[in-house]
């Protein structure tokens, strides 16, 4: 089963999947869900840095596994002294760390390289209101930027001695830091929205109108909102 | 953990979430002047990079969330900025979730803009710069206060097997906002003294 491969249909398609699988309750599903989303990942070729981000819901999982089986009541595997871990938690607990896992397999897998420029103008297709679209694409631009102009205040902040530390000092020259950035910022916006009225910029960016999705990208798409009804179907049978 | 990922939150709390997130979005949209748009834009990048410094408080480090600071300085907009900073931070690093964009759209963006709606005006027209920076200490404190506890409540909410997860959650924003009301009372402060305009949402 492969995701298709207009954006449009895939983000609906990736929406549709991810909100089937995170309203399942029953363990054996979840889990079923999560090997099948495993299958497919490695199967799509996902890459190393995209698995890497398994491990972002890694502390909640953690917290999951740590108060559930202690705090739900029912049939006990160990107990030390007045504490015991029940069997109910430990699967309430499996059944929660699967579904995110999946639900974050299904995210990378189907948005996991996709450009933040080509998103906005799908979800700008998909109704998303036209300045919203217009603000991803400039935020993403002038991210990297600013980015790079955080590394250069701070590494200049280095260069004069400063250590981060737990104190006031660090707490006022990073508040200083963040100042400065965002007083460039505004004067960057400002030549930002000259250049763009210099270059016959009249409220609103020219959009070419995408292709329809190919009846191939719509069975995709019917596969795979099946197979989300599918799980649900399974879980409340 | 202000980024609730997907396939923990109930379908109550997803649509809940996301018809506030949708409300304050559109109310945004219609008192956005399509020249503020660049200004949004190049601040919200800021916001985003600024919320990737390590700021230590304590033991531990925490990462800004900014969303006084936001309120003060965009009003309304602020919606939009985290929206567009969460989409972002999903497609970019694979932070948050799909379904949960419009809860934490929600637990992001309402504290900072409600308690700039209340405490912005005293801020921006206050000539003690005592008072402007305890008010911005303030106002940075208990937005992240009140992320920290609408995160908890959207978990709560959800299935009240999370709620010894939700307490835990509520204590590592303790030093957040500790952090974060020192950081943004020296941000408001810096911005006062060399571009006062900066405070300000609207068009100068």
């Amino acid at each position: 089963m492969t995701a298709p491969r207009d954006l449009r249909l895939r983000v609906v398609a990736a929406f549709v999947l991810i909100f089937c699988i995170s309203q399942v309750h029953w363990l054996p599903v979840a889990v079923a869900v999560l090997a099948w989303t495993a299958v497919a990942a490695w199967f799509a070729g996902l890459e190393r840095h995209l698995w890497h981000r398994l491990l972002h819901v890694e502390g909640f999982m953690l917290l999951l596994f740590l108060t559930l089986p202690l705090t739900m009541p029912g049939q006990p595997i160990f107990s030390i002294g007045v504490v015991s871990a029940s069997l109910e938690g430990l699967g309430r607990a499996t059944l929660i760390a699967s579904k995110v896992s999946a639900c974050v397999l299904v995210l990378m897998v189907m948005l996991g390289d996709v450009e933040p420029v080509r998103l906005g103008a799908a979800l700008r297709d998909l109704g998303l209101p036209e300045p919203i679209a217009r603000l991803i694409a400039m935020t993403a631009r002038y991210l990297q930027l600013i980015r790079d102009e955080a590394r250069r205040l701070h590494d200049a902040m280095r260069a004069r001695g400063f250590r981060a530390g737990s104190n006031r000092h660090t707490w006022r020259s990073y508040g200083n830091l963040i100042g400065m950035l965002l007083v460039r910022a505004l004067e960057r916006s400002r030549r930002i929205e000259e250049a763009m009225l210099c270059r016959g910029y009249g409220g609103r960016f020219p959009r070419r109108a995408q292709a329809p999705p190919s009846r191939s990208d719509w069975m995709r798409f019917a596969a795979l909102a099946v197979f989300g009804i599918a799980v649900i179907g399974a879980d409340r049978l | 953990m202000a980024h609730i990922p997907d396939g923990i939150l109930s379908a109550p709390v997803l649509i809940g979430g996301g018809v506030v997130a949708a409300g304050g979005v559109a109310l945004a949209l219609r008192q956005l002047d399509d020249r503020l748009i660049p200004r949004i834009a190049v601040l919200s990048a800021v916001f985003f990079a600024g919320s990737l410094i390590a700021v230590p408080v304590g033991p531990s480090s925490v990462h800004l969330l900014l969303g006084g600071l936001m309120g003060i300085m965009l009003g309304t907009g602020t919606f939009l900025a985290v929206l567009v900073a969460l989409i972002l931070q999903l497609t970019l690093f694979g932070f948050g979730g799909l379904t949960t964009l419009g809860v934490n759209t929600m637990n992001m963006a309402l504290p900072g803009v409600l308690l700039a709606i209340a405490f912005g005006p005293v801020i921006r027209q206050t000539t003690k710069p005592a008072v402007r920076a305890v008010l911005a200490g303030l106002v940075g404190a208990l937005a992240v206060l009140g992320t920290g506890g609408m995160v908890s409540l959207s978990l709560g909410l959800s299935s009240p097997h999370y709620v010894p997860i939700a307490s835990v959650v509520i204590a590592t924003y303790l030093p957040l906002a500790l952090g974060e009301a020192f950081v943004t009372a020296a941000i408001v402060a810096f911005l006062a003294r060399v571009q006062p305009d900066a405070l300000k949402p609207a068009l100068s």
